[in-house]
């Protein structure tokens, strides 16, 4: 079955409605996100993708709706490619099951410590043997994230803690507690995804710092750092095309809000417009 | 407008075709596996089922889904024989109302059949005095919507248990319930598991005397396991046995008495991981429990360790991938075994413990249970003792090398062990095992058993990206495929004395459906493209099959009507992990979802539609 966006049925519903409602509401953009998943999404529209998908959709002269699906195995079948959704909002790059905009951001996996600590140099540092390590736990397949695969490769098991990156759903941050442990000492050191670090380390007690690490030259094959794009289905390549323009239009006010985030970047973000920069929550 | 139903029913019975190819005896076990040794049955006289696990009011009735509390799935019924089997047709249908996996077992007690549908979890009773098993009430359990996103492998439900005027059950979400029998009013509902920690419950609950244990799933998700017990009264917790941590949490304390070495010591569920791994370790209780109630011992076995790669884990990890035996009333544990020791290729260690009893010239027969593992082998295990008597494989294996009978010890195979970033081709079984959930039955007549199982190895490819919940990774590339010869799954007769196959029935998908065997000498199983078929349970020869609605994933029952005729019922609708192509709508380009089970079942949408249908026999 086809997309109903931007089809003409939308169109002529959205119209329809729109005769009652608002006349400027033309269009609809419908996003599928995870309602409880801050720094990225959440149902208050607190996270920074419902803020880049409401740009996006200003740029498509359209309106945002979502369908709220936690993002663990599936998430993709039973929203997106389910064709209850049109858009996701950040995906890493050529994952295989969806067609990839162009990315909007370039992040890594961070080392995370306490403020004033000697920052981790890379994996073989000497300091990780002794370090009670916490890295993201994926659950999913056995499949482990590239820092803990590093850590593994130089038998750096018995020191090291996993955090489910599902953690505890009832919570109102699911992914916080390993920035925490780090915050409160039970761990020395984190290995986190950038955008993650970023946004708890801002917000922990006491400071913390991060330290990129962008490749481990012992283990090529698994990257640290990926491109992050908007997926939509493979077939939308008009779709696409529009949201890669609308990319390129506001990459300045994206660059803006993923600053505000403080979302460590390994590319090169443009140079935020005054009239943004201290404005964004 | 549904796309099945009894018109199309009626024209679904069609001769057996030539297609059947039986293989020949001893065609099973591969060349690059080698046993350790024939085990301590060399001179053993076959098998008998234990006097517990005698007939059930005369075999009128079916009341859990292994029958008995030793699992046989065995019928004393014979009305339906080799020689009329092939008179069976369909007498009615039932819809379960929703159209994914139905791994359900359909009980019948007094003149009612009971059936639990998968996700939304409804109960239903029929009516089977009157014409076409009215409807007699259905129960709905309340529901958090969001455990279908929990779920690993399709939102299935195995089944109900009947006793004492009640039903228990397991919600997808995690609570047990009880529903008064003749009303359909639930009677109590206890909440166990938290789906916003990744556990949800997919098992069918075991009765023990007055107590219903129940486990939960969730392995791939960070879950720690544990079974518990409930007051069947009034649900509440009388015991719960974690399957990792310290002793005192997995009810390990003066009675335990394992048989091997490597079971002694204090804290070995803290102890053989690093650091605080245990705490996510796995080892869920999502398989069959049973029960002898001359020990007063549970049986259940625990699922792979996780949610880590094995690299990550050095250690045993137990008490995951293995067997506790249990007082039912305590839940200390007596003994515990461990099938697949530090996991590497997703062998839970959760199929059935059948309870057989093993005759001895000399004096009393030597209790004992048979457990078919997904890594390959079929184990004979003292069920007083935990001594292991023989492990054999049923699987081609490429995987292990043998189980070491002195040590207990699976022998892992160098070559074959999975690695990231490592190309390995051809590792056998795969991660759902040489069987996975789909439970055998045992002949109180032959003494054998028939196996429902897959045929299916895999390559473990280049790496790729995956994301999960705002965090990139770089997954291995699992790509499972038809074991040797081609098929996928096999429907196998299976002496346990001698540890080698009677004969053995190739199927194309793998056999995940259910077995039962009845007095008549019949045998019958359900294959994943839609045919429920009857084969001569000493030969192997196909008697008959009917062609249902969709793909068969459940478990076949038989009882006595309220008209003295024998039946026999089945549930029809694909689904599982295996089926997950067609219940999901995944996408067959991606042969890595369902953790790489699609690239194995590309061809089943073409086969089959999704479905849910009851589906009840008898002859003319």
């Amino acid at each position: 079955m086809s997309s109903r966006f931007p089809s003409g049925i939308a169109l002529c519903l959205a119209g329809m409605l729109a005769v009652a409602a608002s006349p400027a509401a033309a269009r609809e953009m419908r996003v599928c996100a995870d309602p409880n998943n801050l720094p990225f999404s959440k149902q208050d529209g607190s996270g920074y993708e419902n803020k880049i998908a409401d740009i996006i959709a200003e740029e498509l002269g359209a309106e945002v709706t979502y369908t709220w699906f936690a993002q663990r195995r599936g998430f993709l079948r039973n929203t997106l490619n389910a064709g209850v959704c049109d858009v996701v909002i950040g995906y890493p790059r050529n994952y295989q099951i969806l067609r990839s905009t162009r990315p909007y951001y370039r992040s890594s996996y961070v080392f995370v410590q306490r403020a004033g600590e000697k920052p981790i140099a890379g994996y073989d540092d000497p300091s990780l043997r002794q370090m009670q390590i916490g890295v993201q736990l994926i659950g999913d397949d056995g499949a482990n994230t590239p820092p803990v695969a590093a850590l593994a490769k130089r038998g750096i098991t018995a020191n090291v803690h996993g955090y489910p990156v599902y953690g505890d759903y009832r919570t109102d941050a699911p992914l916080a507690p390993i920035m925490d442990a780090v915050g409160s000492g039970t761990i020395d050191v984190a290995v986190v995804w950038g955008p993650t670090a970023g946004y708890f380390a801002s917000r922990e007690k006491l400071p913390l710092q991060l330290t990129p690490i962008l490749f481990d030259s012992s283990l090529l094959s698994q990257p640290m750092t990926f491109d992050i794009a908007v997926g939509v289905r493979k077939n939308e390549i008009a779709l696409s095309d529009e949201i890669d323009r609308a990319l390129r239009n506001r990459r300045k006010d994206i660059d803006a809000i993923l600053q505000s985030y403080g979302v460590p970047r390994t590319d090169t973000a443009s140079p935020a417009p005054a009239s943004v920069v201290g404005s964004m929550p | 407008m549904r796309n099945f139903g009894p018109i199309f029913a009626v024209f679904a019975a069609l001769p057996i075709t030539a297609t059947i190819a039986i293989a020949q005896a001893n065609t099973a076990p591969p060349p690059s596996s080698a046993p350790i040794a024939t085990g301590a049955l060399a001179d053993q006289t076959p098998p008998v089922a234990p006097q517990f696990a005698g007939p059930v009011q005369g075999d009128a009735e079916w009341s859990s889904p292994g029958r008995d509390s030793a699992l046989t799935r065995y019928s004393t019924l014979g009305d339906i024989n080799v020689s009329n089997v092939k008179n069976l047709r369909n007498v009615f249908t039932f819809s379960m109302g929703v159209n994914r996996g139905q791994e359900a077992a359909p009980l019948v007690v007094g003149n009612t059949l009971y059936v639990v549908s998968p996700y939304p979890n409804t109960l239903y009773a029929l009516d089977l005095t009157q014409p076409g098993a009215p409807l007699k009430w259905r129960y709905d359990p309340p529901q958090d919507e969001a455990a279908q996103g929990v779920a690993c492998c399709d939102v299935v439900n195995r089944g109900a248990t009947y006793s004492d005027g009640k039903l228990y059950f397991n919600t997808l979400d995690g609570s047990t319930v009880a529903v008064d029998a003749a009303t359909g009013k639930e009677t109590w509902r206890t909440k166990l598991a938290t789906i916003q920690m990744g556990e949800t419950m997919t098992m069918a609950p075991l009765i023990a005397k007055d107590k219903v244990i129940v486990g939960n799933s969730g392995g791939e998700l960070g879950v720690r396991g544990w079974a518990m017990a409930l007051d069947k009264n009034t649900g509440n917790v009388i015991w719960k046995a974690y399957s990792t941590g310290p002793d005192n949490e997995v009810l390990i304390g003066p009675d335990f008495k394992p048989h091997y070495a490597q079971y002694k010591g204090s804290d070995l569920g803290v102890g053989t991981w690093p650091a605080d791994m245990w705490k996510q370790g796995g080892g869920t209780v999502w398989g069959w429990v049973s029960y002898d109630p001359d020990l007063n011992l549970v049986y259940y076995g625990t699922s792979n360790p996780g949610p880590w790669n094995s690299t990550m884990r050095p250690g045993d990890n137990l008490w995951t991938a293995g067997i506790f035996a249990r007082d039912a009333d305590t839940g200390q544990a007596r003994w515990y075994y461990q099938f697949s020791p530090h996991d590497l290729s997703d062998y839970d260690g959760v199929n059935e413990n059948i309870l057989i009893d093993l005759p001895s010239p000399s004096g009393a027969a030597r209790k004992a249970l048979v457990h078919p593992d997904r890594n390959g082998y079929i184990y004979v295990i003292d069920r007083a003792t935990g001594e292991l008597l023989s492990a054999e494989p049923f699987h081609p294996i490429t995987s292990t090398k043998g189980v070491d009978l002195k040590s207990g010890r699976l022998i892992y195979n160098e070559e074959k062990r999975p690695q990231p970033n490592k190309f390995v081709k051809d590792i056998c079984p795969a991660p759902p095992g040489a069987k996975d959930w789909q439970p055998a039955a045992f002949s109180h007549k032959t003494g054998h058993l028939y196996l429902p199982h897959n045929n299916l190895c895999m390559d473990l490819k280049e790496t790729e990206v995956g994301y999960i919940a705002g965090t990139p990774y770089v997954g291995a590339e699992v790509l499972m495929k038809a074991g040797p010869g081609g098929h996928r799954g096999a429907f196998t007769a299976w002496d346990i004395v001698a540890g080698k196959a009677l004969w053995s029935i190739k199927e194309r998908f793998p056999v995940w459906s259910g077995a039962l065997v009845t007095d008549g000498d019949v045998a019958f199983y359900g294959t994943m493209d839609g045919w429920f078929k009857a084969v001569n349970a000493n030969t192997g020869e196909p008697l008959w099959q009917f062609k249902t609605s969709s793909g068969i994933i459940g478990q076949p029952t038989t009882w006595r009507g309220p008209d003295n005729k024998q039946y026999v019922g089945i549930l029809s609708g694909v689904g599982g992990w295996s089926g997950a192509i067609v219940a999901g709508d995944l996408d067959p380009r991606d042969g890595t979802a369902a953790l790489g089970f699609v690239n194995a079942m590309k061809d089943l949408p073409s086969v089959t539609t999704k479905g849910g249908t009851l589906y009840v026999f008898a002859l003319p």
